[in-house]
């Protein structure tokens, strides 16, 4: 497999100009005659879908949920990040480009992500112009805070709700071309294949998931934007339907699949209660800058938090880390908490959480501050747990947020399947193995506003794309393989539900391929997963049939694809001899117990090619150069 | 699939006015409206029949005076049928409208958080237009009267309630016609846009004094008549 | 704690559908409401029947997937909250639920509690947004919007599109929902060119939809989880008696073409 990055040559500052100024343009009256299928509406979808049809192309929207508004950019709650320096601190272009890069721990492409903070700026632009409504200061113009330990402030925010008001933002945009007749939406509607003619995508097969109807579409492109996998570990932030199976379906079909084993855990969630535990929340992580992490000093210690003396608590962070204290990056928080926990020091029934304590800050700053700063947060905390946190500690633990794996591809945003484009989170771009607070907003609306329409119109505009339609063989065959393994799920009427083997597979995932990762627990985990799906496959039981609404058969279908992803993510987790940014193996690491990084060897992006049924994934490694950032070791001692 | 547009919104060869009141809300602001003289109707009508605690001289001299100002009689007769019309027009359009728009209902609903007046509008509406029309079959033409005499308000009145079933009936009309009044008030303002986080509550508290003043007001009369207050 | 729960099931669009008893057998308090029917649903699912179809995704309270009656209050008892974040700690031990879909002509039934809300995307297709095609916009600062006006836009703008205010309305009214998108976009100064025809358009789309009008009842704001209020509701009023009398038709014309 040929990995063309298609970087453009010459200073990284003129990269993307060059880059535009070298593709060619479709004639503006041939773009009607262009039809693009775009699957996943939220901030990537929404976006790309709206600024295509704008120009003139023919658009047909994708998303599962019964609204595009309800794709699930619409839970980021932190912020978005953007070069704007309105803050007069020394923000700029270079300065968030060199954040991510360092933040992404030397494992992403420098050209794509000097893209994307040049870009940075014209995203606020668009989102104030279409009313969103960011927050402000009194003299009317736009407020910042510093997120993430960041050391500027550049985080651009509406309330909590800041990944809410952006897709509404773009879903607006979106409606405004569903009006116009630009854009034809379906929602409620499942991308189950993608199917490539001639080597181009030309168009996929879907399922109307509300009349059961298995449906192919033609087009001359197809774009997807179908979010992140981190329901692969069944507990997550994530919404419960986000899935892998439009990009595993279009992986099997020849898109590399990069890092699949970069996902992000999340320091600040409320830690689970319970089996029967849906999904994790996600407390802002702003919760961290007033908030003591500590737990007890004694294994065992089970009495509650008010009658452990100070003198009997460890304030881990503040005590390894005494600079950065409390605030030091998600995975260097996330990695000690799960370590004190396996020292058997964690709080909480289950002993998987560590507290987060505010009685001193509101003896240092009042209860009235407390509140004004995090009351909605509290108020949320003491919704799903039932405590009250301003009186006993908040107790937090991680989870699966973000994964910054993804599809591969170009800086075009190509797969290496001609045609077949991915933005969003579900591409691999841009944070390489860590991403940074507030980034992955920018990067899904900076792919969609503002990268996509160029790159696509540069395809059409070269490619000689044949007319067809969904009479041909192949749309035939996808559909006819699609109702196969419909059918097949339907037919195993076992004895254990989709739900329960999705809870093992997580539970697998999460201790061997989650915060700290080993070559041995990697390996028991390949054979645990191999051996759960010939287990599936013969005893999972789904309810209903092929017809109408069948939540239990969307569920076994996205398993599925979760069983074949897992394991390709434990083998580029196993094949990744050093440790970086969320991929930590307990082999590589300081004497004091931080990532070390291999920037000899592994300084490349592992693009792995689907090996067939029951075959080998084939790895491809594209080299990463770093010109302006020079790789460095973190350290935040 | 694809979605299917309803045809949207403003067709732009029809009459302002028409285009207007297509629109429920427009609708609504005509109710909102010939409510609102409907109820200076209403506190006029009151003003004029409390005067018959000051004896029948006064409020058969008022009596005379309207007769003999016939443009002021007409003239109101006419606002207050025009009036009349639209609000039912709308109020039966409205209700039409309701009824569609759920078409099954539900197994168990709670409203506690509504008052009973907001959602009996359109029935404490109807018992008021019944009462209207026996009311002047009663008063104004005398039909349901054997001794009707046109020339004397006050007399008529007294006899009128000294029958209790005609006095309980009108004790009942009044007190839904405040029960409308009461939810009418406020949701006239909420109707024509007028809703601030501090006049609003002001607004409701005016509201339901005002329902309260004027169902008293008139139910004084037909107890006052039984209670022996008025007589001839 | 052992529950009763009585759900609507209903197998497809053409189904009359009928209220169906179950037991919730060991129901942990800790658990929300949704993943108390997720076991109900498993053990329906093994022991060979059909699992209960209830819209959902997120279960963060955001996304508006989520929504049905219980007791015949949208989103259940608890204020300000999506049935997503409803945690069964409200309930005690025997408690009887009435378990309904929205219910509106607007929102046929697909299956069981969940319903299709498209209709509320079409009212925000017919003028729920700022016509600003991308790469246009000026500088972010270059419109400055007053602090309490951004606020204020910012508290109708967090309408998650649930649809709960129009189950509990008595007339299955949608003023709440597109008052909060008119209200939004209202009170900023980008929103101020299309404001008029927005309205116009809006309300009409809402019609359209078959949703019923507004009688000022008030049971909306009671269980919108965004606590949205009835001021929005005024305001729509507003532009649109404004826009309906004051615009110019050729003008006009011309803009919706
Ligand atoms: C709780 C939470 C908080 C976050 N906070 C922040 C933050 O503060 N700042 C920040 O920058 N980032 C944040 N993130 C990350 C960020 O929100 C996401 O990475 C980003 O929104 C992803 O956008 P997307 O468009 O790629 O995908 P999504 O928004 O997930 O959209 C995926 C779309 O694809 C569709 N889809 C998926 N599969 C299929 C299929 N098979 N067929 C058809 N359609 C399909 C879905 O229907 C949906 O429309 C947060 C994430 C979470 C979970
Ligand atoms: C106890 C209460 C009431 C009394 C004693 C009363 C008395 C009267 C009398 C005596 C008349 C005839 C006047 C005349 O012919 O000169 C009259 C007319 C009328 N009343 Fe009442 N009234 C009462 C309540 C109401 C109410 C509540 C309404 C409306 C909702 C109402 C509506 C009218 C109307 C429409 C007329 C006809 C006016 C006209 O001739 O144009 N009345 N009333
Ligand atoms: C003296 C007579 C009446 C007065 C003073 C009166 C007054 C009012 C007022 C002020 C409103 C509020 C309008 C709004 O919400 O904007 C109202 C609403 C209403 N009225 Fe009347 N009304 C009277 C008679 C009637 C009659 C005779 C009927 C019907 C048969 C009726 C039916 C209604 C209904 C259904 C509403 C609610 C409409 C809505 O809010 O959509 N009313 N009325
Ligand atoms: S106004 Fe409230 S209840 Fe109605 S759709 Fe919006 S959030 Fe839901
Ligand atoms: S309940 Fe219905 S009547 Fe109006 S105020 Fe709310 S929409
Ligand atoms: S599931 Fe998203 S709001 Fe409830």
């Amino acid at each position: 497999m040929q990995l063309e990055s298609k970087i453009p040559s010459g200073p990284i500052e003129q990269a993307w100009d060059k880059a535009r100024f070298d593709m060619k343009l479709v004639n503006p009256a041939n773009k009607r005659k262009y039809s693009v299928i775009v699957v996943g509406s939220g901030l990537a979808g929404a976006s790309a879908s709206a600024t295509l049809a704008e120009l003139g192309y023919n658009v047909t929207c994708l998303c599962f949920q019964g609204s595009p508004r309800r794709a699930h950019s619409i839970a980021a709650q932190g912020g978005i990040n953007a070069a704007k320096n309105y803050q007069n601190d020394g923000d700029s272009v270079y300065r968030l480009f060199y954040d991510t890069v360092k933040g992404g721990d030397f494992r992403a492409r420098e050209a794509n992500v000097y893209r994307l903070a040049q870009i940075s700026t014209a995203i606020i632009d668009q989102a104030t112009a279409q009313g969103v409504p960011f927050a402000r200061e009194y003299g009317g113009t736009l407020s910042n805070r510093s997120f993430g330990g960041a050391q500027v402030s550049r985080t651009f925010y509406a309330r909590g709700q800041t990944g809410q008001q952006l897709l509404l933002g773009a879903y607006q945009a979106l409606e405004r071309q569903v009006h116009a007749g630009g854009v034809t939406m379906l929602a409620n509607t499942e991308m189950l294949d993608l199917v490539v003619i001639d080597g181009r995508a030309r168009g996929i097969v879907a399922r109307n998931l509300l009349t059961g109807k298995i449906e192919s579409r033609v087009a001359d492109a197809v774009i997807l934007g179908t979010g992140g996998y981190g329901n692969v570990y069944y507990l997550s932030t994530n919404a419960k339907g986000s899935n892998c199976t439009a990009i595993w379906r279009a992986h099997k079909k020849g898109a590399a699949f990069a890092n699949p084993c970069f996902t992000q855990i999340h320091p600040t969630c409320i830690p689970v209660s319970g089996d029967y535990q849906s999904k994790l929340t996600l407390m802002s992580e702003s919760l961290r800058n007033d908030g003591r992490i500590w737990v007890p000093l004694r294994a065992g210690d089970k009495r509650p938090a008010d009658q452990i003396p100070e003198s009997e608590r460890d304030y881990y962070l503040e005590r390894r880390y005494p600079s950065f204290g409390n605030l030091v990056p998600r995975d260097v928080a996330s990695r000690n908490a799960k370590a004190v926990c396996d020292d058997g020091r964690g709080v909480g029934e289950s002993g998987l959480g560590v507290y987060l304590d505010f009685a001193d800050s509101i003896k240092r700053l009042g209860r009235q501050a407390i509140v004004e700063r995090y009351g909605n947060l509290f108020e949320m905390y003491a919704r799903i747990t039932g405590e009250d946190p301003y009186k006993v500690p908040m107790r937090i633990f991680p989870a699966i947020h973000y994964t910054m794996g993804g599809l591969w591809v170009d800086y075009q945003l190509m797969s290496t399947i001609p045609g077949l484009f991915v933005i969003g989170e579900a591409n691999f771009s841009d944070h390489g193995a860590n991403r940074l607070g507030a980034s992955a907003l920018m990067q899904g609306l900076s792919d969609g506003y503002f990268v996509i329409p160029y790159t696509l119109g540069n395809y059409l505009a070269n490619a000689k794309i044949e007319k067809l339609d969904t009479a041909h063989d192949e749309f035939r065959a996808a559909e006819s393989a699609v109702t196969a393994m419909t059918q097949r799920l339907l037919a195993i009427n076992g004895n254990r539900t989709v739900a329960s083997f999705h809870r093992e597979l997580g539970k697998i995932m999460w201790d061997y391929c989650g915060m700290s990762r080993t070559a041995a627990g990697l390996e028991t985990a390949i054979r645990k997963i191999r051996s759960l799906r010939d287990d599936f496959w013969a005893n999972v039981k789904v309810a209903g049939t092929a017809e109408g609404l069948n939540q239990s058969l969307e569920g076994a279908g996205r398993v599925a694809d979760f069983f074949e992803l897992a394991e390709l993510m434990c083998i580029d987790a196993l094949e990744r001899n050093e440790s970086c940014g969320g991929h930590f193996r307990e082999e590589f690491q300081t004497p004091d117990g931080e990532a070390l990084r291999d920037d000899e060897n592994y300084s490349y992006v592992a693009a792995w090619e689907y090996g067939g049924p029951g075959g080998c994934p084939v790895l491809n490694r594209e080299p990463l150069e770093f010109h302006y950032v020079h790789p460095s070791q973190r350290s935040y001692k | 699939m694809s979605i299917q547009m309803s045809s949207t919104a403003v067709e732009s060869h029809r009459s302002r006015a028409s285009r207007f009141y297509a629109a429920p809300v427009g609708k609504k602001a005509v109710m909102a409206v010939t409510g609102i003289i409907l109820f200076g109707f209403v506190v006029g009508h009151l003003a004029g029949n409390l005067q018959i605690f000051e004896g029948p001289h006064k409020l058969d001299s008022y009596a005379a005076f309207l007769k003999a100002t016939p443009v002021l009689l007409w003239g109101t007769r006419v606002i207050l049928l025009a009036s009349v019309i639209l609000h039912i027009a709308a109020s039966i359009q409205l209700a039409q409208m309701k009824r569609a728009a759920r078409p099954v209902s539900y197994v168990k609903k709670d409203n506690s958080h509504s008052s009973f007046a907001s959602r009996s509008m359109i029935w404490s509406g109807m018992v008021v237009a019944f009462f209207v029309v026996f009311h002047l079959l009663h008063f104004t033409i005398g039909a349901l009267q054997p001794n009707f005499d046109g020339t004397t308000v006050f007399i008529n009145i007294v006899h009128a309630f000294e029958s209790i079933p005609v006095s309980l009936f009108y004790v009942f009309a009044m007190l839904l016609l405040g029960t409308h009044l009461y939810h009418g008030l406020y949701s006239m303002f909420q109707t024509l846009g007028a809703n601030h986080p501090s006049y609003t509550p002001v607004i409701k508290r005016v509201a339901i004094a005002g329902a309260v003043l004027i169902t008293a007001g008139f139910i004084a009369i037909p107890v006052g008549v039984l209670a022996g207050v008025i007589h001839t | 704690m052992n529950l009763t729960l009585h759900v609507w099931r209903q197998k497809n669009a053409s189904d009359k559908g009928r209220m169906t008893r179950y037991e919730a057998k060991d129901v942990n308090p800790d658990m929300s409401f949704l993943e108390m029917l997720d076991v109900v649903n498993e053990e329906l699912i093994l022991r060979g029947g059909d699992s209960i179809s209830f819209d959902h995704d997120c279960r963060e309270g955001v996304c508006g997937s989520c929504g049905f009656m219980i007791n015949g209050v949208a989103h259940g008892p608890s204020h300000g909250t999506a049935v997503c974040q409803l945690h069964m700690r409200h309930y005690k031990d025997g408690d009887v639920l009435f378990l309904e879909p929205w219910r509106a002509r607007a929102f046929p039934v697909v299956k069981d509690l969940y319903v299709d809300r498209k209709a509320l995307d079409r009212i925000i297709a017919a003028g729920g947004y700022i016509s600003v095609s991308t790469g246009s916009a000026p500088d972010g600062n270059a419109i400055l919007v007053p602090k309490d006006k951004s606020d204020r836009a910012m508290d109708a703008a967090a309408c998650i599109g649930c649809g709960a205010c129009v189950a509990a309305c008595p007339n299955a009214s949608a003023a709440l929902f597109t008052g909060a998108k008119v209200s939004h976009l209202g009170l900023l100064p980008q929103g101020q060119p299309e404001r008029a025809q927005r309205a116009l358009n809006m309300v009409a789309q809402a019609a359209a939809e078959g949703f019923g009008h507004c009688t000022n009842i008030g049971e909306c704001e009671a269980v919108c989880p965004k606590e949205i209020r009835l001021e929005v509701i005024a305001r729509m009023n507003r532009d649109f008696f404004k826009a309906s009398w004051t615009r110019r038709d050729k003008a006009l014309a011309g803009s919706e073409a």
